[in-house]
């Protein structure tokens, strides 16, 4: 009490002595930070606790900015009143210094007089959780998302009461919304009250965030212990055997170990290291080196050791797996108590089957994309080779030809959306020249020479790999897709789809129409099936055949070099990536089925929508995924020979 | 050696009726015996270790390209799939040579330990050796007889031979054939160069077999020696090949195949197996393929995934249309005219072509000039370099102008008929 009066006299006679203005030396928050002074002053983890709780508790608007000060080390402790300031430091030796009660200008002073609190990080992170209590009911709800996003990356016991707190007076109804899912899942991880927790884990039944996961899965954990009988209770999980895939032998027999109920068991290594600490005169306990070269006669050369004491015994084999037999291993769960454990499990299950749907929605929207992609890189082939008959393997090298156009016209029209609606048509037209070049000077020659033309096409395909490789260099060349492209359609954690995707799924319905359209709606493809049944009959009635198979042609590879616009928004532009695609190509043509626009697209479909299957079946591996695709492929046209829809009647003869 | 060749080949009556097998063989034994006078190994060191070892691996690529004009230019199956059993045989020796080896240098490592080593020891060394590369330490199933070289020549030949037969099987019986069947070729060496990428798949993924041209435990001889070896053993292997061939497409059995090519319906129909003869022939191929193959990649010392790429049995197909196919010599001259040219070009020592504007370096643009050749080969001249020997023979094929005669597209023309 005397002490208190002293104090309070003193800070009188300096308040009178100060030049500037007066601290208020009784302000409510200064009598708060009076009140735990010396925990305050010699902070450590242990003992400031009660100090920052009193703070934050406090209700005074200003114990923001104490607890902010003093994270950010600039609270300040005057020696000989002991009053608590914050202050800038002018220059090594000056502080300027401020009041907390009303943030005044107290004045300049000699840092001789002040102390300066240097919180360590571990109370600087309790000093920040406490502040998140404030931030949470800041006025700006950006702040406030900010507290929720540092909750959500690091939660800790002390939010729990913060959020709840400040969960009754949220404005913003999708922060409002955040924090309750917050406070539901901090409830889960760190109330002491099981039926509280019990009713935040059925809260999120059904619910698919990786957050709900991420707080139910710990407290599934558990921990394999032994003991000769399976104890009873309710925090026993399974049983596990010995050499099954959830425990192997050896960690079963390091457990026995561990809890001393076996004596330990000797490496390979471990054991020669020991046989070969006890050689003297080329013996190891009386037996001949030399005749050490099997792991029987190692181990009898250490049973001999350890019979003469020199090293400790070990287990043999046979005891290994007595030991093993005659003990139980089972889980127990430590995560958290039985009951919260039961309905955890429950959620979670429940939770799990909801995941694995949506994880079939995702796989089947994946495929479907995969399966556009090469419809896309098969359609054109479906004219050449499906409706013509014409094999060309530079069929993939239009496709790249296609991507570089595109990569060509972003050079020089640098507005992506622009350059996108120019390279379409232009590598329509370019690839639509190349065909027909192609067309006409080389795969005329050879009709009814299929295997002549597959051989020339991949002549032109080498030289035409090569010529970009020539000109645009080795290395993968950007197509850039439009802003507007970027970005995913996500219809929850799980299902999302990326816009680029999609956008090449719609192309694809888009070729699909468009040929269906002029094959069969326009004179053009009323000409073409008539020159592909029968090019004699159709001379006769006055089409002229060759124009026709060039324009065919043309047709197909134009489509390609579109194909190739799209492909390259999604891959990288290389000199390679038309053979990339073109075995898959050829299979999605012959596996639909050839002379038929359908049977691609079913073809396409059957392609991706396994590819996909497979990856999913084995996810680390794409290049099996493809392996195993073929080999089906393979196995598929044994039973089907000509495709999923084959041609009946003369048309199959042709 | 291959005098012994030669006179093997006299043995057999059906050399006399085939001129051209007794000139190739005599043309081969003189290139032999030529080589090993100019080589270091044995000869007077004119031509180098590596070129030595260029000209022993050339030898092979025309063993194998043999063997594709068997299967397509007598019997009319475009395989896109025989790199790949070369490459299998390649696989093959190669395992037994890597790990023969590894197995001397753990043991050498081993020695030096106070105690001797275990045979779990040797093997666990061994496999972390040749593993480690790909992050593993244990031996995959497909090494089971790695330890053996019998057994792994038995594989040089089982391997690719069973293969073939059960792909050959498969593609032949559901009668896919033409193009489907040249497709389903290229899916098949695909599906396998992929798997063999992965790290997975047993065989070091596309770090490959390396080391191989190193023999295990004949360290001491010197390289200039053993690519001779083995220069002979490509040698013999052409000449044995090239009787074998030559014998297949003599005869009733080559001319059922001959027809098989021409008109596969019209064979089936007077009641031949042609399933059988296709099998047998693709079968064949396959083997004689793989034992190229196991004599070309200790010569060229590393196989990886990439050499089975489909690719590399495209170029298979260049080389025999580029020689003439349908023709044996024609193979053997196509494989090593344009291998050795390709390598000619491709090694920079091709002088660059100065334009003005443009200098075309050949490193660049061999590939091109490669790819429209053969467009012009199959375009103008569908016979090949084999054709220009018909002009010094004399010998003119029909004119095949004109309407045709029959429903087929390969059916004989006009004026065919008339000749």
């Amino acid at each position: 009490m005397t002490r208190s009066l002293c104090r309070i006299l003193i800070c009188c006679l300096i308040s009178i002595a100060a030049p500037v203005a007066a601290q208020q030396a009784d302000a409510p928050i200064q009598q708060v930070l009076q009140a735990h002074g010396d925990e305050i002053e010699k902070s450590s983890r242990r003992t400031i606790g009660p100090a920052i709780d009193a703070l934050a508790a406090s209700g005074l608007s200003e114990a923001q900015e104490v607890l902010e000060r003093w994270q950010a080390k600039e609270m300040w402790r005057q020696t000989e009143t002991g009053l608590f300031v914050w202050a800038e430091e002018i220059d090594r030796d000056t502080l300027r210094v401020f009041d907390f009660a009303d943030g005044s200008e107290l004045g300049t002073f000699s840092d001789d007089d002040y102390e300066q609190l240097k919180p360590n990080s571990g109370i600087r992170g309790m000093i920040g959780a406490a502040l998140v209590r404030f931030q949470l009911t800041d006025p700006d709800p950006v702040n406030r998302a900010t507290a929720l996003d540092a909750i959500e990356r690091d939660p800790e016991a002390s939010h729990l009461a913060a959020l709840r707190a400040a969960a009754g007076d949220e404005t913003d109804p999708s922060l409002a919304a955040r924090k309750t899912r917050l406070e539901r899942l901090l409830t889960i991880r760190f109330d002491e009250d099981e039926a509280a927790r019990i009713e935040a884990i059925e809260y999120f039944d059904g619910d698919l965030g990786v957050d709900v996961r991420a707080a139910l899965n710990p407290l599934l954990a558990t921990r394999i212990e032994v003991a000769t009988a399976l104890p009873e209770g309710d925090d026993i999980g399974r049983v596990l055997e010995p050499g099954s895939e959830a425990l192997s032998e050896d960690d079963a027999y390091g457990l026995l170990v561990d809890a001393g109920l076996a004596a330990p068991r000797i490496g390979r290594d471990d054991k020669r290291v020991a046989l070969e600490g006890h050689i003297e005169n080329g013996r190891i306990a009386g037996i001949q080196v030399a005749t050490l070269d099997s792991e029987a006669a190692r181990d009898m050369a250490y049973a001999a050791l350890a019979a003469a004491g020199e090293v400790e015994p070990v287990a043999t084999e046979a005891e290994v797996s007595e030991a093993l037999s005659s003990h139980v291993f089972y889980e127990r769960f430590t995560g958290a108590p039985p009951a919260v454990v039961a309905a955890a499990s429950g959620v979670l299950a429940g939770i799990e089957n909801a995941v694995a749907v949506n994880q079939a929605m995702d796989l089947g929207l994946d495929a479907l994309s995969l399966a556009s992609i090469y419809f896309l890189a098969a359609i054109g082939l479906a004219i050449t080779f499906g409706v013509m008959g014409v094999i060309n393997m530079a069929h993939g090298e239009f496709i790249m030809m296609g991507a570089y156009t595109g990569y060509v016209v972003q050079l020089f029209v640098p507005d992506y959306t622009l350059s996108i609606i120019v390279a379409i048509p232009l590598a329509f037209a370019v690839t639509f020249a190349a065909g027909v070049a192609l067309e006409r000077l080389v795969i005329r020659w050879l009709y009814h020479r299929p295997l002549e033309t597959l051989l020339a096409t991949f002549g032109v395909s080498i030289a035409l790999q090569q010529i970009a490789k020539n000109i645009f260099g080795t290395q993968a060349r950007p197509l850039t897709a439009p802003g507007w492209l970027d970005g995913s359609l996500v219809f929850n954690d799980i299902v999302s789809i990326s816009y680029i995707r999609i956008a090449i799924f719609v192309l694809a319905l888009m070729f699909l129409a468009l040929i269906l359209f002029v094959m069969n709606r326009t004179r053009l493809g009323l000409e073409v099936r008539a020159v592909t049944q029968n090019p004699r009959m159709a001379a006769s009635m006055g089409i002229n055949p060759d124009r026709i198979n060039m324009l065919t042609f043309g047709f197909g590879s134009g489509i390609a070099g579109i194909a190739g616009v799209a492909i390259g928004l999604y891959a990288k532009v290389t000199s390679e990536m038309g053979a990339d695609y073109i075995v898959q190509s050829f299979m999605t043509v012959v596996v639909g089925g050839v002379g038929n626009i359908w049977g691609t697209l079913l073809g396409a479909s059957l392609v991706g929508s396994l590819q996909k299957g497979i990856e999913w079946l084995n996810p680390s591996n794409t290049l099996a995924a493809q392996t195993y695709m073929i080999l089906f492929i393979i196995l598929f046209i044994q039973f089907r020979p000509r495709g999923i829809i084959a041609l009946k009647g003369r048309a199959a003869e042709a | 050696m291959s005098d012994m060749a030669v006179d093997m080949g006299r043995r057999r009556p059906f050399v006399v009726r085939h001129p051209s097998v007794l000139i190739f063989l005599a043309a081969l034994a003189l290139f032999t015996v030529g080589v090993t006078i100019l080589a270091e190994g044995f000869g007077i060191g004119v031509i180098s270790t590596s070129f030595v070892k260029t000209l022993g691996k050339t030898l092979c690529l025309c063993l194998v390209a043999l063997a594709m004009d068997l299967v397509w230019g007598y019997c009319g199956i475009l395989s896109l799939g025989h790199m790949a059993f070369f490459g299998i045989g390649g696989y093959a020796i190669g395992m037994w040579l890597m790990y023969a080896r590894t197995e001397l240098i753990v043991i050498e490592s081993l020695a030096a330990a106070p105690l001797p080593p275990t045979p779990q020891e040797i093997s666990d060394g061994i496999a972390t050796q040749i593993f480690g590369v790909v992050g593993a330490s244990e031996f995959p199933a497909v090494w089971a007889f790695a330890h053996s070289l019998p057994l792994q020549l038995a594989a040089v030949v089982l391997v690719p031979g069973l293969l073939a037969l059960v792909f050959g099987w498969l593609a032949f019986r559901s009668r896919v054939t033409g193009v489907y069947l040249s497709i389903l070729t290229q899916a098949m060496t695909l599906a396998l160069s992929l798997y063999l990428f992965q790290n997975d798949s047993g065989l070091r993924g596309n770090n490959g077999l390396s080391g191989l041209q190193n023999l295990p435990g004949l360290d001491q001889v010197p390289q200039s020696v053993v690519s001779m070896w083995f220069f002979w053993a490509s040698a013999l292997a052409l000449g044995l090949g090239y009787v074998l061939s030559a014998w297949v497409v003599s005869g009733r059995f080559g001319s059922v195949i001959r027809a098989i090519r021409d008109d596969e319906a019209r064979v089936r129909f007077l009641g031949y197996p042609v399933e059988a003869f296709k099998l047998f022939i693709f079968t064949l191929t396959a083997i004689i393929a793989g034992i190229a193959g196991a004599l070309y990649y200790p010569q060229a010392g590393i196989i990886n995934p990439a050499e089975i790429a489909p690719i590399a049995s495209i170029y298979l197909a260049v080389w025999v249309a580029i020689g003439g196919r349908g023709r044996l010599y024609g193979a053997v001259i196509g494989a090593a005219f344009v291998s050795l040219l390709s390598t000619w070009f491709t090694g920079g020592q091709a002088p660059d072509v100065n334009l003005g504007f443009y200098t075309i370096s050949w490193v660049d643009w061999w590939t091109v000039l490669l790819g429209l050749s053969f467009v012009a080969v199959t375009l103008l001249a569908p016979k090949g370099i084999g054709g220009l020997i018909d002009l010094l023979t004399d010998r003119v094929s029909p004119d095949r102008h004109g309407a045709d005669l029959g429903p087929e597209p390969g059916a004989l023309r006009e004026k065919e008929a008339d000749r």
